[in-house]
């Protein structure tokens, strides 16, 4: 325990920077991997789609970068936040950086993910943080439509033929053991500025337990959850996403539009 | 320093106003900033206009080039100005304005449906169709041409059309 109160409100917005930082690379990263099916998804509708999708994500991430910067008080910028960092620096969770791999895990890796940012922006639009609570407002009725748009697909999907149920039963198997990452709490911060992780559990079992049973998909039982991504450490493919992403400033630095 | 008489300044904020509150969206041009309700305040701040705005999506790719066009206009017209970009409370479609509504509806686009339930897995809203009113219409796709539209078909007139999202 920290007891110089100076000392004490530095930990404080330390935990609370990095807490903010940790949900921006979230959406930074799963804006990033959507984008990536821009020309490339299935259908006309799922081109618009996606890239949609996307850019909620980046918005959010953005809004997330530029509070962020205000709250460190150093002189970066959102920019700085996003495409100056290492590998080890992100703290976004494994699950979103997962490559896309077919349409079922793309769509199921949105669903994972929006089932539980919808009750955790919910809870921050009470936030006692204003921005935190004005950037939640915003997010909740965004998201809304992601977790309509990948439910409707997962249950299409795991309830249609033989071949896309197999395929979507597999993403669940794939993609399950990451979930457990989501609801592992921000260590440190204050839950009355940045909603307890964990306490989305009931609330997104409840939506991927109604999606998976209209769409008569299993859930696996777990037996290794995998994480590492909140400490920095990720998987290989997550290297390849930043080269892309970060490509034009470690080329250019500097460069603006 | 020049002073300026309060009914002086509460004139040039309406002035400012007036020319702020007629830049058309850049995305859909048929309506105004005024008109969709992004447009919040526009005050004055000793000389200099400021004009808040807040956006309609979070990643709307729109909002910088709304911003300048605002902050263009009022320099046009000779007003020092700022733009700031607030946050909270978010906008919600509800504030497009009743003239706003119908301006769309003429363009081609639907308006948003107050009330709809896009949060209901597989739940169809009705949305009329902006050129013959039939309400016998059928979504395309959930995400369409901008971050704030839709896309549906009129199963009367044949026409497809955009519809306005509720948010």
């Amino acid at each position: 325990m920290v007891t110089d109160p100076a000392r004490r409100a530095e930990v404080q917005v330390n935990d609370l920077l990095a807490a903010v930082v940790g949900l921006g690379d979230d959406h930074l990263v799963l804006g990033h991997r959507l984008s990536e099916w821009c020309g490339h998804a299935p259908m006309l509708e799922e081109d618009l789609a996606m890239p949609n999708m996307a850019l909620d994500m980046l918005g959010q991430a953005r809004a997330l970068y530029g509070y962020a910067a205000e709250l460190e008080g150093r002189g970066r910028s959102e920019d700085d936040i996003a495409y100056l960092r290492a590998d080890r620096d992100y703290r976004n969770c494994l699950l979103v950086e997962r490559p896309n791999g077919d349409f079922a895990h793309t769509m199921l890796r949105q669903l994972y993910f929006s089932a539980f940012m919808q009750p955790y922006w919910r809870a921050m639009t009470d936030s006692s943080d204003d921005k935190l609570a004005a950037i939640a407002g915003k997010a909740e009725k965004e998201i809304a439509y992601h977790v309509r748009h990948a439910g409707e697909w997962i249950i299409r999907l795991g309830d249609g033929t033989e071949e896309s149920a197999r395929r979507m039963q597999a993403a669940v198997d794939a993609l399950h053991p990451y979930t457990e990452e989501l609801l592992v709490a921000d260590q440190g911060v204050d839950f009355a500025l940045v909603p307890d992780r964990a306490a989305m559990r009931a609330p997104f079992d409840a939506t991927i337990g109604r999606i998976f049973g209209e769409a008569g998909l299993e859930i696996p039982e777990v037996a290794f959850p995998l994480s590492g991504g909140r400490e920095g450490r990720h998987g290989e493919e997550f290297g390849h996403l930043l080269a892309e992403l970060q490509y034009m400033q470690r080329t250019y630095p500097g460069l603006t539009w | 320093m020049v002073t300026v008489a309060p009914v002086e300044a509460a004139d040039r904020a309406a002035d400012a106003w007036d020319v702020a509150a007629r830049v058309p969206d850049p995305e859909v041009p048929c309506v105004t900033v005024a008109d969709l309700g992004i447009l919040r305040s526009v005050e004055m701040e000793g000389d200099v206009v400021v004009a808040r705005v807040t956006p309609t999506y979070a990643g709307c790719p729109a909002v910088l080039a709304i911003e300048l066009a605002i902050e263009t206009a009022l320099r046009e017209a000779g007003f020092e100005a700022r733009i700031e970009r607030v946050l909270s409370p978010s906008w919600t479609t509800d504030w497009i304005t009743a003239e706003g509504r119908e301006k769309l509806r003429a363009f081609g686009i639907a308006p948003p449906v107050k009330g709809g339930d896009e949060g209901v897995l597989f739940a169809e809203t009705v949305v009329p169709c902006p050129r013959c009113s039939s309400k016998k219409t059928e979504k395309l796709a959930a995400f369409g041409s901008t971050p704030c539209k839709a896309h549906y078909r009129c199963l009367a007139c044949a026409e497809p059309f955009d519809y306005f999202k509720c948010l």
